[in-house]
């Protein structure tokens, strides 16, 4: 069977900024499309078929969040929907929706409005199930705030329903424990991990759009207080508000356009079960989505064959999870890359050139594009400082976060 | 290249207020009718589509990763799609680009809804549906936004109200006999429904369709792999999908046209020219009696204002020329938002495959079409199958 070539034909995205109190939800996503459009030189209203957005509704504050749309995206009364899950979910769909032959020209959008949540660690606490997980992480006891007692005889403070967070084990727990055993099982120490945030934090002051670059070393990570044993604060993505869009076309498309695409040559995602008690830690969903998009894209030996990847790295140890998971590197051996250099943008498997989570932020839902945009940036030779040179194979993967077992890779490539 | 894409399972849960049930079990024994039904294990599905409305019913984030492993999804390439009612339909719609892609060659499509733990009652979740700085402050609700749609709709037409009760009566009639119906009743009249109890004028308690938790699931696989599971396969004709601006507050409600549009894209791919000659019963979405009206409307099956002479007439009884829900459609079955794919697509498979039971329509119907609607007022999702 010949496959119809998927190319991405534009990319638009906004600034990432730890808070964006100037502009609502509706304007980046605004901003994103149209500067993708643009880049495209399409016309949302006539050349463009389908629209996708991939949110969640308790990020955005909404209980239909498909409602608040069509208008900004330019899908006014258009085939438009939501995907909920990470933006490659939406890239993968767009993917299939081309192939059909039923759509010729796709926008994929998903964007981060973090910092209009006031209670993000009770937001993810919602996604642990509600009998059975959500127990474990509280109510604890809360620090003693100025000699008052933490609970009043008067006024028992609710167990359920409150906002004060510090009433219970922020959910991120999760990955302290997940950590604990990724450096159990492969030997690996925190300061290597810490080796991950000082690679991409600097990364980041290399990419204008990013939000957490920082000149920061080893020793600073590993004197930064400690959330979740062994996660330190510079351990972990801070989040940050941001859109990216992405238009998708068939080859055709992107021939009557002139332009030089790149195409999206494979895509995958898995979950794994969402009971934590009977999970693995061992990132099986990144093993089974790379498996399932390097055979799309005919890739046999990864390790030679991708020049370039943006690894989900919400966690600094996750970079090093994820790269053994999906083949880069063999289980144990990401530290042994980490400490040669061989991740760096001069190395010779540049990991997250862009800064990745930890540089540009934590883009909830929009992660996995903002992987992707860094992606196609590089492939056509846009990234500037950071460009690493002669790249034709690159790939992006992205995790759903705690506590999902869910993620997606992308698998780009120029001609 | 595109692959056609064929039905060939399905199954639907009760309708109820579930309280011992969760999601996944409920996901769980929809996805093992259909697949029972088919033939096939858990191995043999490629990719699992689950489609789930609010996560606020539930109290769930990330609803969708909740409800996977019930829904066959664990270990497997799984996603939610997710456009508010409109996701009944919306989900076989992916499903449908799944399978056609060439991506998978056997999907299935879960939807579930369990709005039953949703306290005092499911209405408060739709308290966050509203614009925040324009619609909220004036503390609306559906009925009440539904009620200015009603309005209009039978103003512009010179509506009376009993010829719209009839669709009520039709629907709740209509779901005698369907095994998963939460209020089918043999011997509801006209005078029933205009007597219940007000709600917000013109909406009376027997316009609308109850809460309801269940699930429901489709398996397709693709014209390569078809002979393996069934020689007598429903195909997938058409799909169509569309969005109309947030700002409800700006457009003429009385008639849909994102609902034309959905059923024009479904309609031009499965090369259907004469709507209203060449469909041969259809499901519009009807959680209130006048939507069904209104979508009949939209899915270009009759004029406009047209729908409830039609209706008074008699032809859109199950016996009827053009039958429109023989189903028992949301207001005779239930309506959990997503899990209604059993009324408005699992239908389509089982009256087009003579499975349909008590609810089979006389004469072998050959072409079918389901809708859906959903978000505020501004979503349609269409689906066309033919008996092969």
């Amino acid at each position: 069977m010949i496959q119809e070539r998927v190319c991405v034909i534009g990319i638009g995205h906004t600034d990432f900024n730890c808070m964006s109190p100037d502009m609502e939800w509706k304007d980046i996503m605004y901003e994103a499309c149209q500067k993708a459009y643009m880049d495209a030189g399409v016309n949302p209203r006539k050349d463009v078929d389908g629209f996708i957005t991939c949110a969640e509704d308790y990020w955005e504050g909404f209980s239909i969040f498909d409602e608040f749309v069509p208008d900004q995206v330019g899908a006014v009364l258009k085939p438009c929907c939501t995907v909920c899950g990470d933006g490659i979910y939406g890239l993968g769909n767009a993917y299939m929706q081309i192939q059909t032959g039923l759509m010729d020209v796709v926008s994929i959008e998903a964007h981060s409005k973090a910092s209009d949540l006031i209670t993000y660690g009770d937001v993810v606490l919602h996604a642990f199930d509600p009998i059975y997980e959500r127990p474990v992480s509280g109510p604890v006891e809360r620090p003693n705030y100025g000699g008052l007692p933490a609970y009043s005889e008067e006024s028992p403070k609710p167990l359920v329903g409150s906002t004060d967070e510090t009433e219970r084990v922020h959910p991120y727990f999760l990955a302290g424990l997940e950590m604990q055993n990724y450096l159990k099982e492969t030997n690996t120490t925190e300061e290597q991990c810490a080796m991950v945030a000082v690679k991409n934090k600097h990364n980041a002051f290399l990419n204008p759009y990013a939000d957490y670059e920082a000149n920061i070393t080893i020793d600073h990570v590993m004197k930064s207080e400690y959330c979740f044993n062994p996660l330190k604060r510079l351990d972990i993505s801070p989040n940050v508000d941001g859109a990216v869009c992405f238009v998708l076309a068939n080859e055709k498309i992107a021939k009557d356009l002139g332009i030089e695409p790149i195409y999206l040559k494979g895509f995958g995602w898995s979950s794994e079960t969402p009971w934590l008690s009977t999970r693995g830690m061992n990132a099986d969903y990144a093993t089974k989505s790379a498996k399932m998009a390097y055979k799309m894209a005919g890739i046999v030996d990864p390790r030679r064959e991708i020049e370039v990847a943006e690894i989900d790295d919400r966690f600094t140890y996750k970079e090093m999870q994820h790269l053994e998971a999906i083949g880069l590197a063999r289980k144990g051996e990401a530290k042994q890359l980490i400490e040669e250099g061989a991740l760096n943008i001069k190395g010779a498997l540049p990991i997250n050139p862009s800064g990745g989570s930890i540089g540009v932020g934590n883009s909830l839902e929009a992660t996995g594009l903002q992987k992707s945009l860094e992606i196609v940036t590089q492939l056509r030779g846009h990234a500037g400082k950071r460009q690493v040179p002669d790249v034709e194979v690159g790939l992006a993967q992205a995790w759903r976060g705690i506590p999902s077992g869910s993620g997606a890779v992308a698998i780009f490539t120029r001609g | 290249m595109k692959k056609d894409v064929a039905v060939i399972g399905a199954g639907m849960t009760l309708f109820r207020r579930r309280l011992k049930e969760t999601g996944k079990e409920l996901s769980y024994l929809a996805a093992k009718m259909a697949m029972e039904e088919a033939g096939i294990q858990k191995d043999d599905i490629d990719m699992v589509v689950m489609g789930t409305a609010p996560d606020a019913f539930d109290g769930i984030h990330m609803k969708g990763e909740n409800l996977l492993d019930g829904a066959a999804g664990a270990g497997k390439p799984y996603v939610r799609v997710f456009n508010g009612g409109g996701t009944g339909v919306f989900a076989p719609i992916a499903g449908w680009w799944h399978v056609a892609s060439g991506v998978a060659d056997v999907c299935l499509v879960i939807a579930e809804e369990k709005m039953g733990s949703c306290y005092p009652h499911p209405q408060t979740a739709f308290r966050h549906i509203w614009d925040p700085i324009l619609d909220r402050p004036l503390k609306p609700n559906l009925v009440w936004l539904f009620a200015m749609e009603m309005n209009r709709y039978m103003t512009v037409h010179n509506i009376k109200k009993e010829d719209i009760a009839r669709v009520s009566v039709k629907n709740k009639r209509n779901a005698v006999g369907h095994p998963c119906a939460q209020l089918a009743d043999p011997h509801i009249t006209v005078d029933d429904v205009l007597n219940s109890e007000i709600m917000a004028w013109p909406v009376q308690r027997l316009d609308i369709s109850p809460p309801s938790d269940g699930a429901s699931a489709l398996l397709f696989c693709s014209e390569d792999v078809v002979r393996q599971y069934t020689d007598d396969p429903v195909w997938i004709d058409g799909v169509g999908w569309s969005i109309d601006s947030t700002m409800w507050t700006n457009r003429d409600l009385y008639f849909p046209r994102y609902v034309s549009k959905a059923a024009k894209m479904a309609y031009k791919m499965a090369g259907i020219h004469n709507p209203r000659k060449e469909i041969d019963f259809a499901e519009p979405y009807d959680p209130f009696d006048y939507k069904e009206l209104h979508h009949m409307e939209g899915l270009l099956l009759c004029d406009k204002g047209e729908a409830p002479i039609l209706t008074r007439e008699g032809v859109t009884q199950r016996d009827g020329d053009l039958p429109i829900c023989p189903s028992g459609g949301l207001l005779g079955v239930g309506n959990p938002i997503a899990a209604t794919m059993g009324q408005k697509a699992c239908e389509l498979y089982w009256q087009l495959s003579g499975k349909a039971g008590k609810r089979q329509i006389p004469d072998d119907p050959m072409v079918g079409v389901g809708q859906a609607w959903g978000d505020i007022m501004q979503m349609a999702t269409v689906i066309a199958m033919r008996r092969g």
